[in-house]
């Protein structure tokens, strides 16, 4: 049992989230009357919902040659070149390996793969779809580049093990559409359950690594980067129930919306992915999301954790730093300004239970991503040579609660702990 | 007299009301920030001034006020694609796109902020072995002098080759050392990587104590763009 439990968690958090800037290349434009271009046309849109450039691709380096550091707890990945080189990329690959390896999570020889590459998720993706997404990738331009080993410690690095976490926690299956949902419903749930394969960051992994449902959106913090990728379906966390379809679609689509801003991680997937995306489909999501939320009855309220006497210290040392450094911005009541500056008021990615996100803004500022819908984003500055770990514990504390936020403290620890910029 | 002062206070007590009522709004309104270049950029002035003067508290942290704005995006986008490593910066501009960062550079280009105050502590010898390295160079080991690129009075050249004089020594020796040790790279080729790699230890502290004693000159401005030829190939001056 304990060997099985070793096998299994073999896969556990292999799935970081990678950020690198160069654009993918444009698809070749389409022409009605040709169906090759139009299906290569129609692949580069899924490539780009399914976010394929962000793993495979080093920032600054060709698209899609592959070669990125994944750290995880058991070792180091470094993701293929999927170029169509014959030698060194899947050039060599059929349509049939390629659907392989999205359905059955099989590379060309039958290994197993790491599920680092989503298969859990990509198994819903349907067989039209993947052979259009096999079209985009033989379509680009082929790099010669050498996939990189993966340097995984014993026994991890043993791939036939995988067949035990497999047994457990993966059935190969396409997206089933649900009828008593609306269309639009079921777009958004192939979208986001396959494609986007939100919860690979946006659920919490078992003790073995696996997400045991496919509409788990619990939250979870990503290893080794370190960001929390907030629950999507408590109202503790992001919240969406109570939301508007449109606000979700324009956090989605330009990086900002009316209460709230992406950063870290999430930056790079708007940037490189669902800005990307046409608004039915992104509506199709928004619609879906909200509607998770929506199933579960609203959570309880916050535990404080130490009383308001305990915290009275900090929270006057809090409001200082407030006041001298973030009001001019998020404003005195903690309001901020719409679209350019996030509320910290009523904001779950303030007041929920995991501090990590706050503290790390704090330390290390950031711009939301440029989008089509918000070029020229508004910045924040880095605070972690201006503030000691009592500062920043101290404001983190006060935002989390005043003006009727009312949240957990947190301390100098937990700050010291989340210092060091974060890894894209 | 009565009669009026009771008709008028009522209409006294609306208005003052009113008054106050509008001011409280107008207080409790919020204040949206200028739709300025220098508002966006609040993330970067923490670091390196408001004028882009760079911070005398952390010398590692130089002027952007005044440099060739094709120097600047190229450092921009060198952090972004992580050609140049500096944690912090690799994270903040890792989700910019050209055209922001193109703007980014052209408003700091266009500052002008006074240069720090030179130094001169260094011994005199090792001031004239700096002097000769940055002027003429060591031809037998290959080495060009600094103002074969950076310009006769090291104000750096138009579009993109950066002045050295003004600059704080942590800062310039600091970069040299990178360059040597393969932490910063400018696009290929990499004609910096080149000069740091003939360059000892010696040499960069020799270099670095007689550009922090070079007063800046009165017109700080780089050259023009075609003013120098540079004797190796620049990445990040041949490419756009």
């Amino acid at each position: 049992m304990r060997r099985l439990a070793l096998l299994v968690g073999v896969a556990a958090a292999l799935f970081a989230i990678a950020c690198s800037k160069q654009e993918p290349p444009a698809p070749p434009a389409a022409k009605a009357e040709d169906p090759k271009r139009e299906l290569i046309t129609k692949g580069a849109y899924l490539a780009a919902a399914a976010d394929c450039y962000a793993c495979h691709t080093v920032r600054g380096s060709e698209p899609f040659a592959g070669g990125l550091e994944i750290p995880t707890p058991f070792g180091t990945l470094f993701t293929p070149n999927v170029t169509p080189d014959p030698e060194t990329g899947i050039g060599s690959w059929s349509a049939d390996d390629f659907w392989r390896a999205m359905h059955e999570g099989r590379s060309k020889d039958g290994s197993f793969l790491y599920p680092a590459f989503p298969y859990t998720n990509y198994t819903k993706v349907t067989r039209a779809d993947s052979d259009a997404i096999y079209a985009y990738f033989m379509s680009l331009k082929p790099v010669k580049k050498k996939s990189r080993a993966h340097e995984m410690g014993f026994p991890y690095n043993q791939r036939q093990l995988m067949a035990g976490w497999r047994a457990l926690y993966f059935k190969a299956g396409e997206f089933k559409e649900d009828p008593k949902q609306s269309k639009e419903w079921n777009r958004g749930a192939y979208l986001v359950e396959g494609l986007g394969h939100c919860n690979a960051c946006h659920a919490t992994r078992n003790a073995l690594g696996a997400i045991t449902a496919d509409d788990d959106y619990s939250g979870g913090l990503i290893p080794v980067q370190n960001w929390y990728a907030p629950s999507l379906t408590s109202s503790r966390e992001t919240g969406l129930g109570d939301w508007e379809v449109k606000e979700i679609v324009d956090l989605l689509r330009t990086g900002v919306a009316e209460r709230s801003a992406v950063f870290g991680p999430m930056a790079a997937v708007v940037m490189h992915s669902l800005q990307e995306m046409s608004l039915g489909d992104l509506n199709a999501m928004a619609v879906y999301l909200k509607a998770q939320s929506e199933k579960k009855a609203s959570a309880p309220l916050l535990d404080s954790g130490p009383s308001d006497e305990q915290t009275a210290g900090m929270m006057r040392t809090g409001a200082k730093i407030y006041k001298d450094y973030c009001a001019a911005c998020h404003q005195p009541n903690g309001e901020g300004v719409p679209r350019v500056y996030p509320p910290l008021v009523n904001n779950a990615a303030i007041t929920m239970r995991n501090p990590v996100n706050p503290i790390r803004v704090v330390l290390n500022g950031g711009f939301p991503p440029s989008t089509q819908g918000n070029p020229r984003p508004y910045g924040m500055p880095p605070f972690y040579q201006e503030l000691n770990n009592e500062q920043v514990a101290a404001v983190v504390t006060y935002i989390r609660r005043s003006w009727g936020n009312y949240s957990s403290p947190t301390t100098a620890a937990e700050v010291a702990r989340s210092r060091g910029v974060p890894a894209d | 007299m009565k009669p009026h002062v009771a008709y008028l206070l009522p209409r006294l007590r609306w208005t003052l009301l009113l008054a106050a009522a509008w001011s409280f709004a107008a207080a409790a309104q919020v204040k949206p920030p200028p739709d300025t270049i220098q508002q966006r950029l609040l993330a970067c002035s923490i670091c390196h001034g408001e004028q882009g003067e760079g911070l005398r508290k952390n010398e590692y942290y130089p002027r952007l006020a005044g440099k060739p704005a094709g120097y600047i995006y190229n450092q921009l986008a060198n952090f972004r694609d992580r050609r140049r490593e500096f944690a912090i910066m690799n994270y903040l501009v890792a989700y910019l796109s050209d055209n922001y960062l193109l703007e980014i550079a052209d408003h700091y280009s266009k500052l002008v902020t006074p240069y720090p105050g030179q130094s001169t502590r260094a011994a005199p010898d090792m001031l004239a072995r700096g002097g000769r390295l940055a002027n003429e160079g060591d031809p037998a080991r290959k080495i060009p002098g600094c103002v074969a690129c950076h310009g006769k009075s090291l104000t750096g050249a138009e579009p993109a080759i950066p002045g050295l004089v003004g600059l704080y020594g942590d800062y310039i020796a600091a970069q040299m050392g990178a360059w040597k040790n393969d932490k910063r790279h400018a696009m290929a080729p990499d004609c910096m990587r080149e000069v740091a790699q003939l360059l000892t230890p010696q040499d960069i502290g020799a270099v670095t104590a007689w550009l922090v004693a070079q007063p800046v000159p009165a017109d700080p401005r780089p050259a023009p763009a075609g003013s120098v030829k540079p004797p190796l190939e620049c990445g990040g001056i041949t490419r756009k």
